[in-house]
């Protein structure tokens, strides 16, 4: 019985972990690759699932809006970055966060305005209603589902990084954007591409997670704080990093949830600031970077 | 000469100011008939988080307290008195509202402050104004607000408290020999609700198995679970608020839980409610001050329904909504006995004021300043059940308002 409820509490903390690498891994790219920490990552996240909503009620179907809303709200990631953050690219650092911090309270504005504060209802898709017998115990079908889109995500992640020209130019710039433009490379068009996956990705963090929290103008408030926690454990603009701290976060909380609850939200923030001691870096960052 | 030359600009700055509040205290004294001619207007502080998770229901709150404040302009006021509302946005934070109350009592020199949507918080508001000296009517609820040490001749309070709200909830759920697992926001609120459920739990012979405190505001539930499940409890009682409450239900529901027992909390929630939708909160019993559907019995629910629903695009009012509402209008009924707003001759119409405002007879009890109103217990309804948009409840039961209601007087520490 104790064996089974330890299991249990594990699984649960994987399927945390993998909601938290979708809700941070948009932020984490942007960041590594762009150098902006964006704060209105809370915000499109939400657009994200309002997104979803307005196209699954128009078209009637879960799976439309799961392909569609990430790529309309990535059209508009691409708007953002060519009209507001590219102005600010080699100005200070602090240009770009006091930007996407504005940025963010017009967008939950803007949902307020259309959509009225109040909240709507997202319900899980009908397929993937109820929960499967794992022999440990019953687990909900859609976050099992959740998984599997997060790990699909990041395969197809790693082997557009790894295994094409375009991963190649990506990882380069990444790392030192000067050698590639003198190289005659277009970085700009790069990073305003890059810009507009990450935001893309943010998107469909909120979709997923619509119908598992309450779709409201405020859903992304906490997420910024949770995407946060998970870059700085990985290592600042680490995908590795992304996907180990998600993970480890996912099972600190759900263990301390198991003999503290009430310090569940807490034992993340501890985590954060044990690694900042330990490994400032991050556990997957390379020193030096993400000051 | 020169010396007088020297200081000339001193000199003349301090006259400049000392003719000013000459010119300021005539104003005052030698024409009072202007001070009358424009009578001065009844303002009333209303602090509420309108940002965060709690929104929706301050947004409610003000909605229905402006309905309030507009009748009884739109009634002839007082002395030809207007009443005006100061909303003030606390964010649900102890610090802001206190600051915000003390710059609506300094600078607005509001008469009373009514408001506050968190135990905590209205414990913060209620500091500041009974330092002050300004009436408070607080809306949310509280049961410490109740208590001796946080009690003042200046506090009232309108809301239900957690006491008399889970002994109306537990009755109509718990069975001798039942097992409950509690999942409860770690504050004020759920601590409250959590301390009157166990308390009634006990006079019924329920037992709980287990008690999970969860951090305010959690986004994820489901870590709290497997420990709930291993419980095997009849009944999952849920003392949170807000989107706490939508979250959380959703996500226990998601997990398949709600075949396995049945869920209750101490308050449903019209707003998580229509924001999650039918389906999650299906069969969840829970209490409330005040639901729409009462106007099939309660004419003065009807009255108020239609008020604001004519002023709202055809919205029906919320159970916190009507806080706001209750609250305002008793405060400006007895302020229309009162024949002012003296803080004193107030004080003195509330307590003796017998109102039936929105939802039946109310009063305010001497001792505590705790409202005698009714307990409503309601249930979520089924989809398909539903008769129209808003229909979402049924009610179980309400519990005609009286003090066995409440705790004693002495229990809460009054002398007797």
């Amino acid at each position: 019985m104790d064996a089974q409820l330890v299991a249990m509490q594990l699984l649960s903390g994987v399927s945390l972990g993998a909601v938290l690498i979708m809700t941070a891994l948009g932020f984490t790219i942007i960041f590594g690759m762009l150098r902006v920490v964006n704060f209105a990552h809370g915000a499109l996240f939400m657009i994200g699932a309002y997104a979803g909503l307005f196209i699954a009620e128009r078209t009637g179907s879960f799976w439309w809006a799961l392909l569609l809303a990430p790529i309309g709200v990535g059209v508009l990631g691409l708007v953002i970055e060519r009209l507001l953050i590219r102005p600010l690219y080699g100005r200070s650092p602090d240009d770009p966060i006091l930007l996407t911090f504005g940025l963010g309270y017009v967008l939950v504005e803007g949902v307020r305005m259309l959509f009225g504060s109040d909240g709507v209802p997202f319900s899980t898709p009908p397929a993937l209603v109820g929960v499967v017998n794992l022999g440990i115990g019953f687990f909900p079908l859609y976050r099992l589902f959740v998984i599997g889109v997060v790990v699909f995500i990041l395969v197809l992640l790693w082997l557009a990084l790894e295994k094409t020209k375009f991963g190649l130019v990506v990882r380069a710039g990444a790392r030192d954007p000067q050698i590639m433009q003198v190289l005659g490379v277009d970085i700009r068009r790069l990073w305003l591409i890059i810009f507009g996956i990450g935001i893309g990705l943010t998107a469909l963090g909120g979709l997923l997670a619509a119908p598992m929290r309450s779709v409201s103008p405020e859903m992304g408030t906490i997420v910024l704080a949770e995407a946060f926690v998970v870059t700085v454990v990985g290592g600042m603009g680490s995908l590795i990093g992304a996907v180990a701290a998600g993970l480890l976060v996912g099972i600190v909380v759900s263990m301390t949830s198991l003999f503290a609850p009430e310090m569940a939200t807490i034992a993340m923030f501890a985590l954060m600031a044990l690694v900042l001691l330990i490994r400032p870096q991050g556990l997957f960052g390379r020193a030096g970077q993400g000051a | 000469m020169t010396e007088r030359k020297t200081t000339r600009y001193t000199l003349s700055r301090r006259h400049m100011t000392a003719a000013l509040g000459a010119a300021a205290g005539l104003g005052v004294i030698g024409m009072p008939w202007v001070a009358r001619a424009q009578a001065e207007t009844i303002r009333i502080g209303f602090p509420t988080p309108l940002t965060g998770p709690f929104g929706a229901e301050a947004k409610d709150q003000v909605k229905s307290a402006e309905l309030a404040v507009k009748q009884f302009n739109d009634a002839g006021e007082l002395n030809g008195r207007k009443a005006e509302l100061f909303v003030r946005d606390d964010k649900l934070n102890a610090g802001e509202a206190a600051t915000r109350t003390l710059e609506l009592i300094e600078k607005d020199k509001v008469h009373a402050v009514v408001g506050a949507l968190s135990a905590a918080i209205q414990l913060a508001v209620n500091e500041v104004t009974r330092a002050r000296g300004v009436l408070y009517i607080s809306i949310s609820q509280s049961d410490s607000i109740n208590e001796v040490k946080d009690s003042s001749r200046f506090t009232f309070h309108e809301a239900l408290n957690p006491h008399m709200t889970t002994a109306a909830v537990v009755k109509q759920t718990f069975k001798k020999g039942m097992k409950i697992a509690y999942l409860v926001a770690d504050y004020a609120y759920g601590h409250e609700m959590l301390r009157g459920c166990k308390r009634a739990q006990t006079a019924i012979g329920a037992e709980s198995v287990v008690e999970i405190l969860h951090p305010f505001g959690a986004p994820d539930y489901s870590t709290f679970f497997p420990r709930i499940n291993a419980a095997k409890p009849d009944i999952l009682c849920i003392c949170n608020f807000g989107r706490d409450q939508a979250n959380s239900i959703k996500q226990a529901v998601e997990f398949g839980m709600k075949q396995q027992m049945k869920f209750v909390v101490p308050v449903l929630l019209h707003n998580q409610r229509l924001a999650v939708g039918p389906d999650a909160f299906e069969g969840v019993i829970g209490g409330a001050n005040y639901y729409w559907g009462l106007e099939d019995t309660i004419p003065s629910a009807k009255a108020f329904n239609d008020a604001f629903r004519a002023a709202n695009n055809g919205a029906a009012p919320t159970d916190y909504g009507a806080y706001g509402y209750t609250a305002v209008r008793s405060l400006l009924q007895a302020m229309t006995i009162a024949g002012g707003t003296e803080t004193d001759k107030v004080i003195t119409a509330l307590e003796n004021l017998k109102y039936d405002i929105a939802k039946g007879p109310q009063s305010y009890r001497k001792c505590d300043h705790q409202s005698i109103q009714s307990v409503l217990v309601l249930e979520s309804k089924k989809k398909s059940d539903m008769k129209n948009d808003v229909d979402f409840f049924r009610v179980v039961a309400s519990d005609v308002g009286s003090e066995a209601l409440l705790r004693t007087c002495s229990e809460l520490g009054f002398p007797a």
